[in-house]
């Protein structure tokens, strides 16, 4: 999924990190939007909805519409697509409105 | 009709018509078609034009027009145009062929010698041919220039390459 | 809370507009804080590869992202100008012309003498069954993913709208090497430049006016469309459909000015459909209903980055003449200078659209906003 040679741009060398999604080892590179690191990796699904647990993932990727809300290290209502990634980061998909409080490991 | 050129993006034969030079001049040598039939705020081709091939715009949505006695057809304004809508046709590369200078933006870029499917504005394969020449844009500024050779009588109908083999347009 | 600090123009947004508003204000001495919830400047124009329109001196010819480069880096030289990224402006309390900020260090307010509300706009929303499924992306979004990122959003596209940014992403998914299946667009004409229709025609991208889709499907994701003809009275002619399997629908179906800000600090908005949708009732130098607050770009209304960067000047040199650092006769020199090249660009059969909405709102200008 990721661009190799593209014929306008040159995409900068990132560091490669760890970090985990639901649990399991992913790759990305650090800074990147979480949603994009996901993405990369063939996830799309991010979030179920509050009533009827409709399947969303990002829609705007800028931060505006909230349709890609993740649990991020306990924290809920974390915006995938603003938030960067770091290493180790612990991100799972939250289902509905999400812990009432976080629960920072 | 120009409303059909308004909805399909491809230009009908008497707006391409319009715009080539008379067969006197169009047996001299090599030409600029410029296929831009719509008013928009743009006049980087008139800038490009070291020739004074293009004339002066009198208002920044003028439709450009092209002084045939200045045109080398060199090819410059090509890379210019921000619409990728200019190209250069010299019918007289050979009996039976003619080179078409086209704008191209994809990798993997094309290489002299190679051999290619030509396509038509709406991206039909019209036939085989081979490149001629490319002069590659710096990134990521410049937009590479492609000259391939074509059958002669598809001079006003090969608008676009795809790299067979290799992959195409719509490949990395 | 920290202190409140005070500054003489507070930006919100540093997109094309908002980055030469500052600049121009800048050149005159005014004190500027130019604020992106981004950690970079360049709003949009950090996406957009292909080459922009307008006249050769003011960047024509010149790649979008070669010129977000440009203009942030002007920007962050300009001693003039503080550039205050990764933060969020929060609201402004008109009463005591406080604007409120959330920085990565913590909510911060603000005194500004003047504001320039620059907050661009965002993708507009269409309704069809499986639209939240995932797959189901803004044009905005694939633009971001694959330009800023470097990551394909897919494998096959289905673009709805034929406006130009629905054409000019399409390219760039081709650009970047991903296959479009087709666009759809419901009027019988292109939106956009037949230019940018030309260049992805010529790649077998086939554009279908009179049409859109019915319906999305798939289990946990996008796993095809439906499309089918419409007619004149907008709805789907049944025995149309086409099927068509793809992993990616991107809607570009139009913008809507990111105006919530204007609304919460009280301006005078009003719903202009030419426009944009709601839109902040300005006058001929940017000043919306509430005194010190300007807008520019496409906040103000929906056209092209071109637009934004003049009026981003205007305002700039509005506020400046506004805070005295420029005499009446220079000002005024400058302000018809930057209407003309408004009125230029806007000339064209393509802004007809735009003409007609903003003497909409000079008609409201001038019933409700004292100059």
């Amino acid at each position: 999924m990721r661009i190799k040679n593209h014929p306008i741009l040159d995409f900068e060398e990132k560091e490669r990190v760890k970090f985990y999604w639901e649990g399991e080892e992913l790759w990305g590179y650090e800074g990147e939007p979480i949603a994009s690191a996901l993405h990369a990796a063939g996830i799309k699904v991010l979030h179920e909805s509050i009533k009827r647990s409709h399947p969303r993932g990002f829609f705007c990727a800028i931060g505006n519409c909230s349709s890609c809300l993740v649990i991020v290290d306990g924290v809920p209502n974390v915006r995938a697509c603003t938030e960067k990634l770091r290493a180790g980061m612990r991100v799972e998909m939250q289902k509905g409105v999400g812990p009432a409080l976080s629960s920072k490991e | 009709m120009e409303n059909d050129f308004l909805s399909t993006g491809i230009p009908s034969l008497e707006q391409i018509e319009a715009i080539v030079p008379s067969k006197a001049r169009r047996e001299k040598g090599p030409f600029v078609v410029i296929e831009c039939f719509q008013e928009i705020p743009c006049d980087p081709c008139y800038h490009s034009c070291r020739f004074g091939a293009i004339c002066e715009f009198a208002t920044i949505n003028d439709i450009p027009k092209v002084d045939w006695d200045k045109c080398t057809g060199c090819g410059i304004c090509v890379a210019a145009c921000p619409g990728l809508a200019i190209f250069v046709v010299d019918e007289t590369f050979s009996d039976t062929e003619c080179l078409v200078a086209l704008p191209y933006e994809f990798l993997p870029l094309p290489e002299k010698g190679e051999k290619v499917s030509l396509l038509s504005r709406s991206g039909a394969e019209l036939a085989t041919g081979e490149v001629h020449r490319v002069v590659p844009g710096r990134k990521p500024a410049g937009t590479t220039v492609v000259w391939v050779r074509a059958p002669k009588e598809l001079s006003m109908e090969v608008r676009n390459i795809r790299l067979t083999g290799r992959g195409g347009a719509n490949r990395e | 809370m920290t202190l409140l600090k005070t500054t003489e123009l507070a930006i919100i947004g540093a997109g094309p507009a908002g980055i030469c508003a500052a600049l121009e204000a800048a050149s005159y001495g005014v004190e500027v804080t130019l604020i992106d919830r981004g950690d970079m400047p360049g709003g949009q124009l950090v996406k957009q590869t292909h080459k922009f329109f307008g006249w050769h001196e003011k960047s024509a010819g010149t790649r979008g992202v070669v010129i977000a480069r440009d203009l942030a880096q002007r920007a962050r030289k300009d001693p003039n100008v503080q550039f205050m990224g990764s933060t969020e402006a929060l609201g402004y309390y008109k009463d005591d012309g406080t604007l409120l900020l959330e920085t990565p260090y913590g909510i911060e307010g603000v005194k500004p003498k003047r504001l320039l509300v620059a907050t661009g706009a965002s993708e507009k929303m269409l309704l069809f069954p499986g639209n939240d499924l995932p797959g189901v992306y803004g044009a905005g979004a694939v633009q971001t993913l694959m330009n800023v990122h470097g990551v394909r959003p897919g494998q096959s596209v289905l673009m709805i709208g034929s406006g130009n940014i629905g054409l000019i992403v399409s390219y760039q998914l081709a650009q970047a090497g991903v296959h479009v299946e087709a666009l759809v667009e419901a009027l019988p004409q292109i939106g956009g430049y037949a230019v940018h229709a030309s260049k992805i025609r010529r790649l077998g991208i086939p554009i279908l006016t009179k049409h859109s889709i019915k319906e999305a499907y798939g289990e946990r994701c996008v796993e095809g469309a439906v499309i089918w003809e419409i007619d004149d009275r907008w709805q789907g002619i049944p025995g149309s459909e086409r099927d068509l399997k793809v992993d990616v629908i991107c809607l570009a179906t139009g913008l809507s000015p990111l105006c919530e800000f204007l609304w919460q600090a009280g301006a005078e908005m009003t719903y202009i459909p030419a426009l944009g949708g709601f839109v902040p009732v300005y006058d001929e130098n940017m000043q919306t209903t509430l005194s010190g607050v300007y807008v520019a770009g496409d906040v103000a209304s929906i056209e092209e980055a071109s637009t934004a960067m003049a009026e981003g000047y205007l305002a700039g040199v509005a506020i400046a003449h506004s805070l005295g650092k420029i005499s009446d006769v220079d000002f005024e020199a400058k302000r018809k200078g930057y209407l003309k090249e408004l009125e230029q660009l806007r000339a064209g059969p393509t802004s007809k659209k735009i003409v007609e909405g903003l003497a909409v709102l000079r008609d409201e200008t001038g019933k409700r906003v004292s100059v």
